[in-house]
C-alpha cells in the first residue's frame, strides 16, 4: 500500500505542545519563579498558625454542637429578613429590568437605545454585589434597605443581559409575520417576542432569585441586614456554637432553594 | 384555548374560567407575599437616611474628584497579591476537586458511603459563599493573604467539583469499554478513557472559576483576607473618597481584563 | 477455543435479555451473528469480555471460564479478546496513534503509559497496521478529525495491536454507509484470516453475514434458532430469525446493491 521501505527502523513520539525546547525551559522557569515569589507573598506565619489551630479545634468543636437557641430570635429575624429582601428584590428587579431587556435587544430596539442600555447593563454587572452593598449602606444606612438595593441592582443586570440575548435569539419570521399584520410596536412585542421568551425568561426568574437568597446571606457582614449580619455578631463575639448553628441554617436553606429552583424550572419546560 | 358555547353562538377567551380564576389567585397570593415582605423590610428601615441618601450620594461622589492618583502605586503591589491569591486559591481548589469528584460521580465512586461523604464535603463548601469562609478562616490563620487564598479555595472545591463530577457522569461509556477491552488497568482506562475526555470540561471549568476567583478575591480583603478590598474597606474608612474611586477603578480594569482572558482561553480549549 | 455453555444474562429492569445460549468457536473461525434488534446479540459478545456481566453460564476460553475470573486475570484474559464498536468507540481528543497503542495497554505498565513510552517493537508494528490500513501519515491527527470509515480503521488497527486470539466485532458497518461499511468489512475479514484469528461479528446485514462469513448464527429473543454455514439463509430460515416479512421481495434488492458495490470498491 505504501512503498516505505520495511527495514527501516521507524519511530514514533507524541510531539510536545511546545515544539521548542527552549521556549519550554524558558516557560517551565518562568513558572517556577512566579511560584516561589507568589508563595512567599502569603506570608504563611507558622506560629499565628499553630496558635490558630487551637481555635480551629474549638471551633469545629463548637460546630459540632451549634446552638439554635442563644439568640434564636435574631437567628429567625435575619432569616426573615434575607428571605423579605428577595422577594422583594427579585419582584422590583423583574419590573426594572423590562425595559432595559427590550432596550438591550439589538434585534427590537433603535441603536441609541441599544448602546445607552448595554452600558448601564456593564456598570450594573461588573460591581461585585459586596461592593455595591457598601455604597449602598453609606447612603441608606445600615439595614435590610441598603440590601435590597443591593440585590435589586444585580437582579436587573442578571436579567437584562440574559433576556435581551433571547431576544436576540428569537425566530426573527414569526416577529415578522406579526409585523405583517400590521401590528404596533407593544403589539409586536407581546405577540412576537413575549410568547418566544415567555418560558425562559420564567426560569432566569426563578434562577437569580435562588441567586439572590444566596448574595442575601453575605452582604450582612458588611451591614445590609439579612442572616449574615447576624453571623458577623457571633463570629465577632468568639460565639461559636451560634455561628455553627447560624451556618447550619444558611447551608440548608441555600440547598433548599437550589433545589426548590431547580425544581419548578424543571416544571417549566 | 376552550371556545364556550352561550345563548348566541360560540365564543372564544383564552383561558376557561377555572384557569382564568387559578392564574388570578396565583397572582394574588405572589403580590400579597410581595407586600408582606416589603412591609417588613419598611419597618426595618430608617426612613430619615433614605430621603436623605441623594445628598449622601451627592456629597461622597463630588469628594471622588479629583482621583488621587498617587495612591496608584499603593494599590498596584495589592492588585498583584489578589492576583496571587485567585490564581492560587483556584489551583489548591482544583488539586483537590479532581479526586474528590472522582469519589463523588456515580460511575466512578468506589462506594456508596464514600460518595455520600464526597457529596456532602461538595455541599458544604458550595452553599456558604467565600466570604463567610474568609469570617472564619481569619480567626484560624489571622487576617492576611493566606486566610484570603484558603477562603477562595474552599468555596472553589465545592463549586468546581461539582462541574467535575457531573462531566465525569455525564462521559461517553463507549471508548472507555474500548480501553477496558483491552485488557487495561484501571488507572491505564482512567489516563486513556477519562482523561481525554474530561480535558476540555476541566480546563473550561478552571478557567472560569479563576475568574470568579479574580471578583471575589477584590473583596476578601473586607473581612480580613488581604489584597486589595483590605485598602478599599480602609480608605471607605478613612472617608478618603479620592482613593476609593481609585480603587474601584482598578478593580474594575482587572474584571473586565480577567474576563477577557478567560474568554479567549475558553474559546481555544473547545 | 471458546464455548459457551447456558449463557443467561438479565438485566435489573427486563426480562432475560440471554436465555441459554451455547455456542461453539474453533480457531480461526469467522462466525457472523444476525438477529433483529434487541435480540441479545450485543449483549452477547459484551459477555465474553465481560464489559457485561453475565448472569449465569459458562464461558470457556481456553479451557478456563472466564465468568470466574478475578480482576487480574481478567484483565490478561482481555488481552486476548480484541473489540471493535459500532461508534467506533475512538477516544476523540487522542491522536490516531495514541488510540490505537492503547490495544497495547494491557502490555505496558501505568508510567510508561502515562508518559506514551511504548516499546519500539509495538510502534513499528502500529505503524505497519497504519499502512495496511491506508492510513499512512495519520498517526498524529486527532481521532476526532477523521471520517467514519477512517475512525473503523483505526479501531480495526488498536484491536489487532493487542494481538488477540479472538475478536470480538459489533455491528463494524452499522454507522457507514454501504459502499464504505463493505470496504471495511472486506479488511477485516482480511487481517483475521491473515492471522488466523477467530471472530465473532454481530451484524445487520444479512448479505454482508452470507458473504464474509464462513458460519451465520441467527439469535432471537436471547436464543440461538440458526446456526449454519454461509450460504444456506432462504426466505425460511430467516422467517424464522427475523419474523413473518416477504422475505423473497427484499432478498433480490440486497443482490443488485452488492453488485453495484462490488465494482466500486475494488
Amino acid at each position: 500500500m505504501t512503498s516505505t521501505p520495511k527495514e527501516v527502523e521507524r519511530v514514533w513520539k507524541k510531539p510536545p505542545r511546545i515544539k521548542s525546547l527552549g521556549l519550554r525551559v524558558l516557560l517551565g522557569l518562568a513558572l517556577l519563579a512566579y511560584v516561589i515569589y507568589a508563595l512567599n507573598s502569603f506570608e504563611v506565619d507558622p506560629e499565628r498558625i499553630a496558635y490558630g489551630m487551637g481555635r480551629a479545634g474549638k471551633m469545629f468543636g463548637a460546630f459540632l454542637k451549634p446552638n439554635f437557641l442563644a439568640r434564636q430570635n435574631y437567628i429567625i429575624q435575619g432569616v426573615l429578613e434575607s428571605m423579605a429582601m428577595t422577594v422583594v428584590a427579585t419582584g422590583f428587579g423583574v419590573l426594572f429590568s423590562i425595559p432595559l431587556i427590550l432596550g438591550a435587544a439589538k434585534n427590537i430596539a433603535p441603536r441609541p437605545v441599544y448602546f445607552l442600555s448595554r452600558l448601564i447593563l456593564v456598570v450594573f454587572r461588573s460591581l461585585h454585589v459586596v461592593i455595591l452593598a457598601i455604597m449602598f449602606v453609606i447612603m441608606f444606612g445600615f439595614g435590610p434597605f441598603a440590601g435590597l438595593l443591593t440585590l435589586i441592582v444585580n437582579t436587573v443586570g442578571f436579567l437584562g443581559k440574559l433576556g435581551a440575548e433571547d431576544i436576540e435569539n428569537i425566530n426573527p419570521e414569526t416577529l415578522e409575520a406579526i409585523k405583517s399584520t400590521g401590528a404596533s410596536w407593544p403589539q409586536q412585542i407581546l405577540y412576537g417576542v413575549w410568547p418566544q421568551i415567555a418560558t425562559r425568561f420564567a426560569g432566569l426568574v426563578i434562577y437569580r432569585a435562588d441567586q439572590s437568597f444566596r448574595q442575601s446571606t453575605v452582604i450582612g457582614l458588611v451591614g445590609a441586614g439579612g442572616i449574615g449580619a447576624v453571623l458577623e455578631t457571633a463570629m465577632g463575639r468568639y460565639d461559636y456554637n451560634t455561628a455553627g448553628a447560624i451556618l447550619l441554617v444558611i447551608i440548608v436553606l441555600v440547598l433548599l432553594g437550589e433545589y426548590g429552583s431547580s425544581a419548578f424550572r424543571r416544571r417549566l419546560v | 384555548m376552550p371556545v364556550l358555547t352561550r345563548g348566541d353562538g360560540p365564543l372564544w377567551t383564552s383561558r376557561d374560567p377555572r384557569e382564568a380564576r387559578n392564574r388570578f389567585l396565583k397572582w394574588l397570593f405572589g403580590l400579597v407575599v410581595f407586600f408582606i415582605a416589603f412591609r417588613f423590610i419598611a419597618q426595618e428601615t430608617m426612613w430619615e437616611f433614605v430621603a436623605d441618601a441623594p445628598f449622601q450620594a451627592a456629597d461622597f461622589i463630588s469628594r471622588m474628584f479629583p482621583p488621587d492618583f498617587g495612591y496608584t502605586a499603593r494599590v498596584l503591589p495589592s492588585l498583584l497579591d489578589t492576583m496571587n491569591l485567585a490564581i492560587f486559591g483556584t489551583f489548591v481548589a482544583v488539586v483537590i476537586s479532581v479526586p474528590l469528584a472522582i469519589l463523588a460521580a456515580k460511575n466512578t465512586s468506589p462506594h456508596q458511603l464514600v460518595r455520600l461523604v464526597a457529596l456532602a464535603i461538595i455541599v458544604t463548601t458550595r452553599s456558604v459563599t467565600s466570604l463567610i469562609w474568609a469570617l472564619l478562616l481569619v480567626q484560624i490563620v489571622g487576617p492576611g493573604l493566606f486566610a484570603g487564598m484558603l477562603a477562595i479555595a474552599v468555596r472553589g472545591i465545592g463549586m468546581i467539583s461539582k462541574l467535575f463530577y457531573e462531566a465525569i457522569e455525564e462521559i461517553d461509556q463507549e471508548p472507555i469499554e474500548a480501553i477496558k477491552s483491552t485488557g487495561a488497568s484501571t488507572a491505564q482506562v482512567f489516563l486513556y478513557g477519562y482523561v481525554p475526555q474530561l480535558m476540555p470540561t476541566f480546563v473550561g471549568v478552571t478557567v472560569m472559576r479563576w475568574e470568579i476567583n479574580i471578583r471575589e478575591s477584590t473583596i476578601i480583603g473586607i473581612v480580613g483576607g488581604g489584597g486589595i478590598g483590605f485598602l478599599l474597606n480602609s480608605a471607605i474608612n478613612r472617608l478618603r473618597w479620592d482613593q476609593v474611586i481609585v480603587i474601584l477603578f482598578t478593580i474594575l480594569v482587572t474584571v473586565f481584563v480577567a474576563e477577557w482572558i478567560s474568554a479567549k482561553a475558553r474559546e481555544a480549549v473547545l | 477455543m471458546l464455548e459457551i455453555r447456558q449463557l443467561k444474562k438479565k438485566y435489573n429492569a427486563g426480562p432475560l435479555a440471554l436465555q441459554g445460549v451455547d455456542l461453539k468457536v474453533k480457531k480461526g473461525e469467522i462466525i457472523a451473528l444476525i438477529g433483529p434488534s434487541g435480540a441479545g446479540k450485543s449483549t452477547l459478545i459484551r459477555c465474553i469480555n465481560r464489559l457485561v456481566e453475565p448472569t449465569s453460564g459458562e464461558i470457556l476460553f481456553h479451557g478456563v471460564d472466564i465468568c470466574k475470573l478475578g480482576t487480574k486475570d481478567l484483565r490478561a484474559t482481555r488481552k486476548k479478546v480484541g473489540m471493535i464498536f459500532q461508534e467506533y468507540a475512538l477516544v476523540e481528543r487522542l491522536s490516531v496513534m495514541e488510540n490505537i497503542l492503547s490495544g497495547r495497554l494491557g502490555y505496558v505498565g501505568f508510567w510508561k503509559s502515562a508518559r506514551r513510552k511504548f516499546p519500539a517493537k509495538d510502534i513499528q508494528e502500529a505503524l505497519e497496521l497504519l499502512d495496511k490500513v491506508g492510513l499512512s501519515g495519520y498517526a498524529n491527527t486527532r481521532a476526532d478529525q477523521l471520517s467514519g470509515g477512517q475512525r473503523q480503521r483505526v479501531g480495526i488497527c488498536r484491536a489487532l495491536l493487542q494481538s488477540p486470539d479472538l475478536l470480538l466485532i459489533d455491528e463494524p458497518t452499522a454507522s457507514l454507509d454501504p459502499k464504505t461499511g463493505r470496504q471495511i468489512m472486506r479488511l477485516i475479514v482480511e487481517l483475521v484470516q491473515e492471522r488466523g484469528l477467530a471472530a465473532i461479528i454481530n451484524i445487520h446485514e444479512v448479505n454482508f453475514a452470507e458473504m464474509f462469513s464462513e458460519r451465520v448464527v441467527g439469535l432471537r429473543d436471547g436464543l440461538i434458532v440458526y446456526d449454519k454455514p454461509a450460504g444456506n439463509l432462504d426466505s425460511s430460515s430467516l422467517t424464522t430469525i427475523y419474523g413473518e416479512e416477504d422475505w423473497e421481495a427484499t432478498m433480490p434488492k440486497l443482490d443488485s446493491e452488492d453488485e453495484s458495490c462490488e465494482e466500486v470498491s475494488s
